[in-house]
């Protein structure tokens, strides 16, 4: 009972949140919702007992990606005249997208009925989620998941290829040698005899 | 050299090291301030707090309504009325003080040819309103009255030096 | 039901009983309240400690008027907030500036959920707390970015800016050193950590010098590098909790007061609430994680057979922790930001990498070698 409570309340904050997402006006509400879909879907997660994955997506979506949607929505300026503009530009993407989503889930949702869907059994129920995670993960998928941070790290090196540019002319601040200055490199006393001037 | 040195400084947090030694040292001295409501620091003679009208040890008041600090004051916060008395001397009928208004300068005490209007060594007369700093005579002469130990005191040891 | 639930999360495990959910319910919530109020009375004593320190540092006395030695200082602060107008700027998103306070406080407070003070000394024994204290951590950074949005004013928002940047920087390099204790311990569950440095101080993660433990006299090829992760672990702390010398986004003499500008009255002492409920947060964290939670540093006897009870040495732990916080503040200059951004990329980051590597390489070798006998 409490769990079926717990779960439609979830769910129906999850969904109402994901259609705010789109209905906001305002693109920083947007983001906020979307966050509060996360943390909605990371309940629904414990529910079903996997609070690895669960706090994994709180702390990587909600607590890292999230921020830097924040981070860059805060500073744009939307003029919302030239985004109606756009509007029936993109529209006719836009809905094959829509469709294409829309006969997927119909697909998912027909084979879950029917009764043909695999059920997932849980190995052994004294494993916690971590341990059962990586019995899988560094096992059977060892491969696709060396794959899948080699395929990180190209990301991660592409991005600081694609800004990293030497510009020329440009004075920036050097903490190292900055830090490294001593009393010697920076003072010099020197004894003035009155009237003598530097010179 | 001098960038590996600073590398192991760094690393060994030795620079935080040292500071946190020598903030231990200041931590356990004795205190520099003074434990202000319970004990005052010492003052000057010449000090200038809140303004008394004083009066002679007959009891008749010093003043002689002349003017010269409601003329002197820079900050224009006196104001002065004045009427011969029954007896027919020269006294003042209002000598109204804004003490909002005065930047302690002291120059209504060193213009006053009688030592009528005095700063005296009072600094605590802060108030809930604006309106209690706008003092009158009633109020001065009060002030007088109650330091007048204090102020006849200072005046003696300054007098030498004036 | 199936078994999983049972071994999961409380949520569930209440809801395999129903027929005592409800007392379930009744009891954690008289837990958390006894949490919340003995917090609550904590960073009264912290704020008034914290000022007094730095003022013995500068030789001045600090608060000394209101109670004796100045105690009820702190409390009459929090009433004449109590007492204050509430101001929200005309321009604010009036929703989202009320709600930016309110998620940093109950973030603070949420993540003590899983902290244990004594053994069976807490809410939820959840097997993730390491990650749990973690996620919630990162999503105090919220009612900082929120705030200083939803204020619609320059130097908030800045300041909001500032302490996005800054607090996913330093999550991460955090993340990774916890990481070595967790290879140590070989759990995420925040009891099992303690109870894997045992007795003792030469057990605790940072000082590991027992030559008879568990991995005889091997330990010391990782004492230095776990003495080392600690000290990094305290410094991140600074820059998460926005203490000084990292306290950018609040920055006084830039900022004014960064995301705090506009509020004032409770919203304003929500945050402040929220800013010590997370020092002591990470205080309690670090006594955990690298300390020996409520262990005794050396045998104590005491006379008539009394003992110590665990929970004091958790406190005395927890409690000095803050005392390094205080005295940071009162003697390291402010940085830079780059220099901020650096120290946190290009300093903690590698270096808790190459701890990580070792760490764990240490580990398995143990395993294979059978070094942990």
């Amino acid at each position: 009972m409490l769990i079926a409570i717990t779960f439609y309340l979830m769910a129906f904050t999850a969904v109402a949140a994901a259609f705010m997402v789109v209905a906001s006006r305002n693109p920083v509400h947007s983001v906020m919702y979307l966050i509060l879909t996360f943390f909605s879907a990371a309940g629904l997660f414990i529910l079903m007992g996997a609070e690895f994955i669960a706090l994994l997506l709180v702390m990587v979506y909600v607590g890292a990606v999230a921020v830097l949607f924040l981070f860059v929505v805060m500073m744009l300026d939307v003029d919302f005249v030239e985004l109606k503009q756009g509007f029936l530009q993109y529209i006719g993407i836009g809905a094959t997208v829509a469709l294409i989503l829309l006969a997927e889930m119909i697909m998912v949702g027909a084979v879950y009925f029917t009764g043909e869907s695999k059920t997932v059994v849980p190995t052994d129920p004294n494993t916690t989620n971590l341990e059962a995670f990586g019995q899988v993960l560094y096992t059977d998928y060892a491969g696709a998941f060396e794959a899948a941070g080699l395929i990180l790290l190209v990301a991660l090196i592409g991005a600081v290829v694609l800004t990293l540019r030497e510009r020329k002319g440009v004075r920036t601040q050097n903490a190292a040698k900055q830090m490294s200055r001593t009393r010697e490199d920076g003072v010099e006393l020197i004894d003035i005899e009155p009237g003598q001037g530097l010179g | 050299m001098s960038r590996i040195k600073q590398v192991i400084r760094a690393a060994f947090l030795l620079e935080f090291i040292s500071a946190f030694v020598l903030a231990m040292k200041y931590f356990v001295r004795p205190k520099v301030t003074i434990n202000y409501p319970f004990e005052k620091g010492p003052i000057s003679p010449r000090f200038r707090g809140e303004h008394a009208l004083r009066r002679y040890p007959s009891g008749e008041e010093r003043c002689i309504a002349c003017k010269l600090c409601e003329a002197i004051c820079p900050a224009q916060a006196i104001v002065i009325e004045s009427e011969p008395r029954t007896d027919g001397s020269r006294r003042t009928t209002r000598y109204d003080i804004d003490m909002v208004k005065c930047i302690y300068c002291g120059l209504c005490q060193e213009a006053c040819p009688v030592d009528a209007i005095v700063e005296g060594p009072n600094y605590e007369f802060a108030t809930e309103t604006r309106e209690e700093l706008y003092y009158d005579k009633e109020k001065l002469l009060s002030n007088g009255d109650r330091w007048e130990t204090e102020i006849a005191k200072n005046l003696a040891l300054d007098a030498p030096y004036r | 039901m199936t078994p999983v639930m049972q071994t999961t999360t409380d949520v569930a495990l209440a809801a395999t009983d129903e027929r005592n959910w409800v007392i379930w319910s009744l009891l954690k919530t008289g837990q958390v309240l006894l949490f919340v109020l003995t917090l609550a009375l904590l960073v009264a004593a912290l704020v008034l400690a914290d000022r007094k320190i730095w003022a013995a540092v500068q030789m001045r006395r600090g608060p000394n008027v209101v109670g004796a030695f100045g105690l009820l200082q702190t409390m009459a602060d929090a009433l004449k907030f109590f007492f204050k107008e509430i101001v929200i700027p005309a321009g604010s998103d009036k929703f989202l500036f009320i709600l930016a306070p309110i998620i940093g406080l109950v973030m603070a407070f949420a993540a003590w959920a899983v902290v244990p003070v004594a053994p069976g000394w807490v809410i939820s024994d959840i097997n993730i707390g390491v990650l749990y204290v973690l996620a919630l951590s990162s999503l105090g950074v919220y009612g900082i970015i929120i705030g200083g949005w939803a204020s619609n004013s320059k130097y908030p928002f800045m300041g909001a800016l500032r302490s996005a940047a800054q607090m996913v920087s330093y999550e991460v390099s955090i993340g990774f050193i916890i990481l070595t204790v967790i290879f140590l311990s070989g759990s995420m569950n925040l009891t099992t950590i303690v109870d894997s440095q045992g007795p003792g101080i030469f057990n605790w993660n940072m000082f590991l010098l027992n030559p008879f433990g568990d991995y005889g006299w091997r330990i010391l090829l990782i004492a230095p590098i776990m003495f080392y992760m600690g000290v990094l672990f305290f410094i991140s702390a600074l820059a998460e909790t926005n203490r000084p010398p990292f306290d950018l986004p609040e920055a006084e003499s830039e900022l004014v007061a960064g995301y705090q500008v506009e509020y004032s009255s409770t919203p304003f002492l929500m945050f402040f609430f929220a800013e010590y409920v997370n020092i002591m947060l990470l205080s309690a964290m670090m006594t955990i994680l690298f300390l020996g939670g409520w262990h005794a540093p050396i045998n104590v006897s005491l006379p008539f057979g009394l003992q110590v009870p665990p929970f004091f040495w958790f406190f005395l732990k927890t409690a000095f922790i803050f005392f390094m916080f205080a005295m940071v503040k009162a003697i390291v200059p402010r940085y830079r930001y780059d220099q901020l951004m650096r120290l946190g990329w290009k300093v903690f980051l590698p270096t808790a990498l190459v701890a990580v590597a070792l760490v764990s390489t240490f580990v398995v070798a143990a395993n294979n070698f059978g070094w942990n006998a």
